[in-house]
């Protein structure tokens, strides 16, 4: 017994062992190709067992996977090994497969000014040294930088040109000059970044002020203050009727639901008086309709006049005379005037109110005594004739 | 749910002062009670405290409507007014026109109403003024329009 199980153990070691061979070595017609540094390996070998698609081909293809895994697996245990902190670790090749851009290729930036003025002029970028013979020193020094050759912030000396002011600092002058260049270049690397990016350059227009300024810069210079405080803007004093700005977060703020009521209507009230206070209280065209319907009228009635002459002897005046209500007062002198306030027209006698040419029987407007009344979205076409 | 913005109420103003002039404050300011303008999802609602009040206590996705919707503000921020408001707006409206009973039914279709089918029309109304139609029985019809021509003109030809 104890010697069957003994050969039993050593029978299935064996075809352990063979198995794991098995497992390990991979026989293919082809050999793969590995690229170790990108841990690729290509098999082609023909898919002979694959030509059938089909939910069975399941098995083979994991099979297939196994078995090429095993083989690039068996490739990397060949590669040299670093140990780096307890770990044994394969050092990888430089990878042979070239890979594809992950990025579109970049567009051509536009030159710059002065690129495009040296390619105008046929300019080359003349070769520098790098040294320079620094006679003060006697050696060669750089020719910018740290220890540079002529260094101008290093003198300790500088003659008063003839003619400029005794009294004025050469050396701030210097320096000033220097902040000046290094400005201007600053400005000019910007600009050539904005139009390479076809941007426009936050401009300072309004922001020096110059007394001269447009309403627009000068609106723009009062934002840019408001904003220009350590809590950017937020507890700054507002004029009396200012509104509060924009939020510019994502969230926007409203009134609570259940607010104060008596605030809300006085609010609205009070923005319905702005809107009607807005409108003109004369409204132009109507004020010239009405002087031409009431000189239609004079006429009307006074061609009657004239054909009743003959008929009537006294002059007696028809209905006619009664719809007259009296001399354009003044209307005359509103004949396409411009809309002043209505507070003199209005006052007119009522009668003119009251006026029709045709009886219409069209309900009048009761409560209004006045004539023109206040129109909503005045039409300011003076003297112009509608029909 | 919430009241109106400045803005908001500016244009909704201006659109309703189309037809009923400064007679708006009427709307705004009632002796019979406090009634507001209140916004659910772009509809503006005309609605009195005491319904606001418990309608505050439905979540806004459950609730459909409350008061008497006026309009609605569309995307471009325009506001439109609906027929809903009809009730409100005829009792102050400034200039009002009514249409004999056989152009009624072609003006509730849609069409134009012509001078023929003008019944009475309020003085003084000028071009392209709002107003409020009606029909002989003095019942608004859903309708608003603006007119294209002034009461003058229209009288001076009518018979």
């Amino acid at each position: 017994m104890e010697g069957q199980s003994v050969e039993e153990l050593l029978a299935k070691a064996e075809r352990d062992e063979a198995e794991k061979l098995q497992r390990i070595t991979v026989h293919k017609e082809l050999e793969l190709e590995f690229d170790l540094g990108n841990l690729l390996a290509s098999d082609r070998n023909p898919p002979t067992g694959l030509r059938h698609a089909g939910p069975t081909q399941e098995a083979e293809l994991r099979a297939l996977a196994r078995d090429n895994t095993q083989l690039l697996i068996n490739q990397l245990w060949q590669l040299p090994t670093d140990r780096v902190e307890e770990a044994l670790v394969a050092r990888l090749p430089e990878p042979t497969t070239r890979l594809p851009r992950e990025k579109p290729v970049p567009r051509p930036r536009p030159l710059t000014r002065w690129q495009q003025f040296a390619r105008l002029k046929g300019i080359r970028p003349k070769k520098k040294t790098n040294l320079v013979w620094d006679e003060g020193s006697g050696q060669w020094r750089r020719r910018w930088g740290y220890q540079r050759a002529r260094d101008d912030t290093k003198e300790w000396l500088i003659e008063v040109p003839g003619n400029a002011d005794p009294m004025e600092d050469q050396f701030a002058k210097r320096i000033q000059a220097k902040k000046e260049r290094v400005a201007k270049n600053e400005l000019n690397r910007l600009r050539n970044l904005a139009r390479a990016h076809k941007r426009q350059l936050p401009s300072a227009a309004g922001l020096h002020p110059t007394g001269h300024q447009s309403k627009e810069e000068l609106g723009r210079a009062v934002q840019v203050a408001k904003v220009s405080t350590a809590s950017v803007g937020r507890f700054q004093e507002r004029l009396p009727k200012e509104k509060a700005p924009r939020v510019s977060g994502k969230k926007r703020k409203f009134q609570p639901l259940f607010g104060d009521f008596a605030a809300e209507k006085k609010s609205q009230l009070e923005m319905l008086r702005i809107m009607n206070s807005k409108k003109p209280q004369l409204d132009v065209t109507r004020a010239t309709n009405k002087q031409m319907r009431e000189e239609d009228q004079e006429e009307a009635a006074k061609r009657r006049k004239m054909s009743q002459k003959g008929k009537r002897k006294g002059g007696r005046q028809g209905p006619g005379g009664k719809r007259k209500g009296g001399p354009p007062s003044q209307g005359g002198t509103r004949k396409g005037g411009p809309p002043s306030q209505g507070g003199t027209r209005k006052g007119g006698p009522p009668s003119q109110g009251g006026k029709r040419k045709g009886g219409l029987g069209g309900k009048m407007n009761s409560g209004r005594p006045g004539l023109s009344g206040k129109r909503k979205g005045g039409q300011h076409q003076g003297g112009k004739r509608r029909k | 749910m919430r009241p109106l913005t400045e803005e908001e109420t500016r244009v909704m103003f201006e659109k309703i002062a189309k037809y009923i002039g400064e007679n708006l404050q009427l709307l705004v300011d009632r002796p019979d009670g406090t009634y507001c303008f209140r916004l659910h999802n772009e509809r503006v609602y005309y609605v009195s405290e005491k319904i606001l009040k418990l309608a505050a206590n439905i979540s806004g996705d459950k609730l459909v409507s409350l008061g008497t919707c006026f309009g609605k503000f569309t995307k471009t921020h325009r506001f439109r007014l609906h027929i809903t408001a009809l009730d409100y707006l005829a009792p102050y409206a400034k200039y009002k026109v009514w249409i004999k009973p056989g152009a009624e039914q072609s003006f509730l279709y849609g069409n134009h109403v012509l001078k023929s089918g003008l019944g009475r029309i309020t003085e003084n109304t000028s071009q392209y003024q709002g107003v409020v139609v009606y029909s002989m029985a003095d019942i608004p019809l859903v309708g608003s329009h603006s007119i294209i021509k002034t009461t003058r003109t229209l009288c001076s030809f009518k018979t």
